[in-house]
C-alpha cells in the first residue's frame, strides 16, 4: 500500500506549488501513471480520496492517465511482443523500457484569488 | 479576481509541472548515494518476498568472507528487530529500521538511520528491505545496486506476476536451491525463463545459504561492484585487504 505514501508526496507537492503562487485552493490535478510503475490506480484513486480532506485539494478532482508499458530495442526501435524475453531477435540486444514505468504530476490547476 | 467579467470568482491558473511525484525521495537518495560514494561503501539494496532468504544470504555471506570485509546491514523490519539481532550474531554490524505499518524503506529513513550508525567504516552496506515484492522496488534509497532474493520455494512465475519488482533488479539471486530436489514442480529454466521475461539484462546466481553453493559467484559480482564505485577510499582499502575471495 505504497499508493498511501505516493499520494503523500504529491499532496506536499500540490500544496508547495499553490503556496507559491498564492493560491487559494487547488481546482483540479492530473498524473500519469505507467503500467510498470508499481502503482495500482485504484488504491491511488482510494488514497488520494482519504488523504485530500483538508488540504487544499479538498475539491479538486485528480485526473489519472495510464501510460502502456513499451519495451523496444534500443537500436532498431522494435517494439517487443508482450510477454516476450526483453532481447531483439533482429538485433540481440537488451530491450529498454520506452514508457510505462512513470508517476509523474503533470498539471495543477490552481485557483487564485 | 475572474479574468472575463470582473465577478470576484477565483481565476483558475493552469500551471505545467511535469515532475516526478517521487523527486524529493530521488534527491535525498541522490545525496545518500554521493555520501556513499566518497566514504568507498557499496551499498545494496536487499530486495524480495518474506522468507525469500534475504538475511541467510547475509549469514552465509558473513560465514564465507570470514571477516576479510567490514559488513554492515540495515534491516527494514515491520515490527521486530529480530533479522538485526541475527545479522549481529553473524557478525556484522546492524541496526534495524522499524517501519511500524510502512511496507518499504525510503531514503529519508535510511538517511535518518545513518545518522546512528557506524557505516563511514564499512566496506558494504546492505539495505536489507522490507519483506515485499511489490512497494520497495520504486523506491531510490542511494544504493549502487538493486539486488532480489527469490527463493525457489515461491514457484517459477513470481517474475511474471511481479515485474515491476525484477524490472528494477540489477541481480537476482535465485536462493534455497538445495531444496530444488525436493520441489517437482519447480525447474530453475523456467525461473531463468521468467526473469528474461522481465529483465532486460537478466543476471541471476542460484544460491544455497545452507550449503554455500553459488556464493562464490555472489562474493565476485560484490567485489567488482565495490571495484566500480572507484573513488580514493575504495582503491585504498582494496589495496589495505588485498584481493579475498569467497570460498564458496
Amino acid at each position: 500500500m505504497h499508493e498511501y505514501s505516493i499520494v503523500q508526496a504529491l499532496l506536499e507537492r500540490v500544496t508547495l506549488e499553490a503556496r507559491r503562487r498564492g493560491a487559494r485552493s487547488v481546482h483540479r490535478l492530473t498524473v500519469t501513471v505507467g503500467e510498470l510503475s508499481g502503482v495500482e490506480t485504484a488504491l491511488f484513486a482510494t488514497a488520494y480520496d482519504t488523504f485530500r480532506q483538508g488540504t487544499l485539494c479538498a475539491e479538486a478532482p485528480l485526473e489519472i492517465r495510464t501510460v502502456s508499458a513499451r519495451w523496444e530495442c534500443p537500436a532498431c526501435a522494435r517494439a517487443m511482443p508482450r510477454g516476450a524475453v526483453l532481447c531483439c531477435p533482429r538485433c540481440g540486444q537488451a530491450a529498454r523500457l520506452a514508457r510505462g514505468d512513470e508517476i509523474v504530476l503533470e498539471t495543477v490547476e490552481l485557483e487564485v484569488p | 479576481m475572474c479574468g472575463v467579467c470582473g465577478c470576484g470568482d477565483p481565476e483558475v491558473v493552469p500551471v505545467d509541472i511535469h515532475e516526478k511525484v517521487l523527486s524529493a525521495n530521488e534527491r535525498k537518495a541522490a545525496h545518500l548515494r554521493d555520501h556513499f560514494r566518497e566514504k568507498g561503501v557499496l551499498a545494496i539494496n536487499l530486495m524480495g518476498s518474506p522468507g525469500a532468504g534475504k538475511t541467510a544470504v547475509l549469514e552465509a555471506t558473513a560465514r564465507a568472507t570470514g571477516g576479510a570485509y567490514r559488513l554492515g546491514a540495515l534491516a527494514g523490519d515491520l515490527a521486530t528487530d529480530h533479522d538485526a539481532r541475527r545479522l549481529r550474531e553473524a557478525g556484522i554490524v546492524s541496526a534495524s529500521i522499524t517501519t511500524g505499518s510502512a511496507c518499504h524503506l525510503d531514503a529519508d529513513l535510511v538517511h535518518h538511520a545513518l545518522h546512528h550508525f557506524p557505516w563511514t567504516s564499512l566496506d558494504y552496506l546492505f539495505i536489507e528491505n522490507v519483506g515485499n515484492l511489490v512497494c520497495p522496488a520504486i523506491y531510490d534509497l542511494g544504493q549502487a545496486a538493486n539486488v532480489v532474493a527469490l527463493s525457489v520455494t515461491e514457484g517459477e512465475d513470481k517474475p511474471l506476476k511481479y515485474p515491476v519488482m525484477f524490472k528494477a533488479a540489477d541481480l537476482v539471486l535465485i536462493t534455497k536451491v538445495d531444496l530444488l530436489r525436493h520441489l517437482p514442480g519447480v525447474r530453475l529454466e523456467a525461473i531463468i525463463d521468467a526473469l528474461s521475461r522481465v529483465m532486460p539484462r537478466p543476471l541471476f546466481f542460484p544460491v544455497s545459504a545452507t550449503t554455500g553453493e553459488g556464493l562464490d559467484g555472489w562474493g565476485q559480482w560484490l567485489e567488482e561492484r565495490r571495484r566500480e564505485l572507484g573513488g580514493a577510499a575504495a582503491e585504498r582499502r582494496a589495496a589495505a585487504i588485498g584481493p579475498v575471495r569467497l570460498a564458496g
